[in-house]
């Protein structure tokens, strides 16, 4: 008789809520954000769906910051006839000239990834956006249903969440309102490292430890991806052997030291180590419970 | 810490395998305000080093701005997420907490402990295997311990572990600690506990977390974390037959149609019998298909996609079972229900239940009894207010496949979603089928309606005036109901006056009582359109979700909508009897458009400005509208 790990339940977990969005809302769509709990949606989501194809889209909202080895990597799936890929770019971002470094990481995140969200939910009309958070990522987090309810102008009130009971999950939302699908929320790093180990799924190569060129800013390691990064008079910057926990905006992430070059040698590092995963991103930074105002703002 | 041997890195392959093959183990923390659940929460993230340095240090900050440990590290912080929580010192919704033992993960509901949140706990409770009930030791079993219990068994959990907390508070005294367990299994002897643990603890100082405490030589059982991870958790639905809800039917091309759903109970292999529900149809299983390639054998948990050797109709919603020991179906249940809305339960009125992965028209057909959280006594009441329970009678517009509750819990547990605010209002455990149902079965009758109405020459219609009192609905009513006998027309009045001092003579105004009134005065109309009649039914019919029961009671077309329009103020001072009046000297309560809401139609067929129109005038509009729709020969 087959006994089921903790790995199988929540595999089987996330593909059934990936079902139910699928079967019960009219136009949603994947978030995709090129990075490691993304890529283990896209895989859950391919084995939910076969041997038919994924059926929604992937949507990638780009700022311009990502790092290039994100987008290379975004782009191949522009290959696979099993998915389809939308990218959208707050052009009027664009056209005011955002970037983290004139307007700062606030308004940056804001305009280019909160905002462009925005647009792109109301450009598509989609009704369900799935996403790859996770309730330990982050306390305010903890709270979030699997099926989170979003207002016609997309704000998140804790107050108003619908309980959920079993795996029954209520979609019915009036026009114009919308869902935010979390399948993996019951997922931790831990679980996704090793799913990723067993499934052997593919990666941004950045996971993975590489000699690149960065500088050190308030503690923090940026990598100098490319000419944009402004060096400060007499910062040079230099080689190191690092790697991402997290990826975003290359220079809102912080690398670390690390010589973890497998996905065996990344788990015994995160076996080893002492620092919570979202200590690397800049953006919780700047108040204790900035992530919920940020949620009740529409950023994911 | 014991218990937690480092890893041995040298061979981190090797660990990494055995890391892959822990259990999984849900369990919900419940207890009062301030016996320390998030403390324990907070001690045992700590305690499996899921705390890192960061989160450490942001901590012992918050600690000292918010904290009510003084210097020391204030636990309860990590798990109370949302600021305004942190704020008033309060839980205020289900938290999910997680951390792994070499030996299993842990997802963690952590619900709050205050009255008004009962329904946080039952959401919680849905998805556990086991509670851990939180006692303060000074203050022993409280009226909200038995309440806890008493909805943690109601959802089916069978395992209990006692957690008398603040052990150090009493000296880590062996005589209080005796007296709660013995009194706390002896008022939970008939919630159908399988096991029930108690353990002594702090979990601000840490007692009998990880390991024994030296502070109670006296306890001989084993500490918090072991148990938890050597309990056996008998899976709620260990001897359960095959049931898997179809989600979604898998069709990319012609060669291939697969069923894709997960396994809520039993286990399955290519060849055998299903039998799809409600239809009742049978086929065999051909593939169990997963991207990793065909399966030998599904279990509970998984979630496949199933082939089928027969091209047997099957869609979202049916449920597949194993042929030989089918699920029940019915479209009547007895439930036990659980309200978690503002707005109260109103029997009669039209809700949608989630059940599988169907949803379907649901009405409570009348409440039996409200139980008493508290002490479970039965209480006679109509209705359930937020967090109440009550025994129903369920009504559905459709058959559905369950099993009872009590035998399986992922096969008998449904929610009820408002229909107008999409929002979850409650939930419901199935009893058992109600067989009135499936025996009075419809006499189907050799002369319909059509012919009944032909002999009279017309077509059956139901005219609902609609309106506040004194808004002249029966005085309209009344003039259209002469012309169309001046047609030849056969027609019928109810009026809303007239029916209360008969049919409806039990009933008064509370919000209950109007939805049953207009239930039962929809279905008088009903049986009189299939007689044949055009009806005139003059109801102030105040709530929207009543007139548009009544409006799917009967046949596309035959429901007219007539709102008879008048400002509130010109009804006031119209006060043909006198009842505004009263209304306002508070001699009458629940008086429309006074205490009590009237929802005006959003699109009523015909919409009469009775300010400025004569009663003849709008008479007239009506007839013409009627001529128009060719109901009536002119």
């Amino acid at each position: 008789m087959t006994t089921l790990t903790h790995l199988d339940r929540l595999e089987a977990e996330s593909i059934h809520i990936l079902r139910e969005v699928a079967a019960s809302m009219q136009n949603p769509v994947m978030m995709y954000s090129i990075g490691k709990d993304s890529s283990v949606l896209l895989h859950l989501a391919r084995k939910a769906f076969y041997p038919g194809p994924i059926p929604f889209p992937l949507l990638h909202v780009d700022t311009t910051w990502k790092f290039k080895e994100m987008i290379a990597f975004r782009d191949a799936l522009n290959d696979d006839p099993q998915t389809e890929l939308l990218v959208h770019i707050n052009q009027e971002g664009v056209e005011q000239g955002i970037g983290p470094f004139t307007h700062g990481s606030a308004v940056h995140t804001d305009v280019m990834k909160t905002q462009g969200l925005k647009q792109a939910l109301d450009k598509y009309k989609f009704d369900a956006a799935i996403g790859g958070a996770r309730r330990d990522e982050e306390k305010s987090r903890a709270k979030e249903r699997i099926f989170s309810f979003r207002s016609a102008q997309h704000r998140w009130d804790p107050k108003t969440q619908r309980p959920e009971l079993w795996s029954l999950y209520n979609a019915r939302i009036k026009p114009g309102e919308s869902v935010r699908v979390f399948p993996i929320s019951n997922w931790t790093e831990l679980d996704i490292w090793q799913y990723i180990y067993q499934e052997n799924i593919d990666l941004v190569p950045l996971y993975f430890a590489a000699e690149r060129p960065v500088v050190e800013r308030d503690g923090i390691m940026v990598m100098v991806d490319d000419g944009r990064l402004p060096l400060e008079p007499g910062e040079e910057p230099m080689m190191k052997k690092v790697r991402f926990r997290t990826l975003g905006c290359y220079p809102l992430t912080g690398a670390v030291e690390s010589s973890a070059s497998t996905v065996t040698e990344i788990i015994e590092e995160m076996l080893r180590t002492t620092t919570s995963e979202r200590e690397g991103r800049a953006i919780d930074k700047d108040a204790p419970a900035s992530m919920e105002m940020k949620k009740q703002e529409g950023y994911f | 810490m014991d218990g937690y041997a480092a890893p041995d890195f040298a061979n981190i392959e090797e660990y990494l395998d055995s890391q892959l093959k822990k259990s999984l183990l849900r369990f919900i923390t419940c207890g009062s305000v301030d016996d320390g659940k998030s403390t324990l929460i907070g001690r045992l993230l700590y305690e499996s080093k899921m705390i890192f340095d960061d989160q450490l240090a942001s901590l012992k900050n918050e600690s000292k701005k918010f904290g009510t440990q003084g210097e020391e590290i204030d636990f309860a912080l990590l798990v109370d997420g949302l600021a305004a929580e942190r704020e008033q010192g309060i839980t205020i919704d289900v938290a999910y907490r997680f951390f792994a033992t070499e030996r299993r993960k842990y997802i963690v509901a952590d619900t709050p402990g205050h009255e008004q949140y009962t329904r946080n706990m039952a959401t919680g409770a849905s998805t556990a295997d086991l509670a851990i009930v939180m006692i303060d030791a000074r203050k022993g079993v409280l009226t909200q311990t038995r309440r806890h219990s008493f909805i943690v068994s109601l959802l089916g959990i069978r395992n209990v572990v006692l957690c008398i907390n603040k052990m150090d508070l009493v000296g880590y005294d062996r005589d209080v600690f005796d007296k709660i367990e013995a009194d706390y299994r002896a008022f939970a002897a008939d919630f159908g506990f399988e096991n029930i643990q108690a353990i002594p603890v702090s979990a601000l100082a840490g007692d009998n977390i990880v390991d024994h405490s030296e502070n109670t030589p006296w306890y001989d059982g084993p500490p918090l974390i072991e148990y938890l991870d050597t309990v056996e958790i008998a899976s709620d639905v260990k001897d359960q037959p095959f049931r898997m809800p179809v989600q979604w039917v898998n069709r990319p091309n012609l060669d291939f149609r697969g069923f894709a759903g997960q396994i809520l109970s039993g286990s399955l292999k290519p060849g055998d019998g299903v039998r799809a529900l409600p239809s009742g149809k049978s086929s065999k299983v051909a593939r169990i298909v997963t991207m990793g390639g065909d399966l030998d054998e599904a279990v509970e948990g998984q979630s496949v996609t199933l082939t089928l050797e027969d091209e047997i109709d099957v869609s979202r919603g049916d449920v597949l079972c194993a042929d030989k020991q089918p699920a029940e179906v019915s479209d009547q249940f007895q439930a036990t229900m659980l309200w978690m809305s503002d707005s109260a339960m109103l029997p009669g009125r039209s809700y949608v239940m989630k059940i599988g992965a169907r949803e379907c028209q649901m009405q409570v057909t009348e409440q039996r009894y409200r139980i008493d959280v508290n002490t479970r006594a039965h209480e006679a009441a109509k209705t359930l207010d937020l967090n109440e329970i009550g025994i129903v009678n369920i009504a559905l517009d459709r058959d559905v496949a369950f099993d009872a509750y009590q035998d399986n819990r992922r096969m008998g547990g449904f929610i009820v979603i408002d229909r107008m605010t999409n929002e979850t209002v409650g939930l419901g455990l199935i009893n058992f089928a109600l067989r009135r149902a499936s025996n009075i079965h419809r006499q189907s009758m050799d002369i319909g309606k059509e012919l009944r109405a032909s002999m009279k020459g017309q077509k059956p219609v139901m005219l609902w005036f609609t309106g506040l009192s004194g808004a002249g609905k029966s005085t309209v009513a009344n003039l259209v109901e002469k012309r169309l006998a001046a047609m030849g027309k056969h027609t019928y009045t109810l009026d809303g006056d007239n029916v209360r001092h008969g049919l409806n003579n039990d009933l008064g105004f509370t919000d209950a009582d109007r939805v049953e009134n207009i239930r039962r005065v929809g279905e008088v109309a009903k049986l009189m359109l299939d007689a044949g009649l055009i009806v005139l039914v003059s109801f102030i019919s105040p709530f929207r979700a009543e007139r548009r029961i009544v409006r799917q009671m009967v046949e596309d077309g035959e429901f007219w909508e007539v709102f008879v329009d008048v400002p509130l103020d010109v009804a006031e001072s119209r006060d043909v009897k006198g009842l505004y009046k009263k209304a306002r000297a508070g001699e009458i309560k629940n008086f429309t458009g006074i205490d009590s809401p009237y929802e005006a139609p959003t699109d009523p067929e015909i919409h009469i400005d009775a300010d400025r129109l004569s009663p003849e005038a709008a008479a007239d509009v009506v007839i013409a509208r009627l001529e128009q729709a060719g109901l009536i020969g002119s």
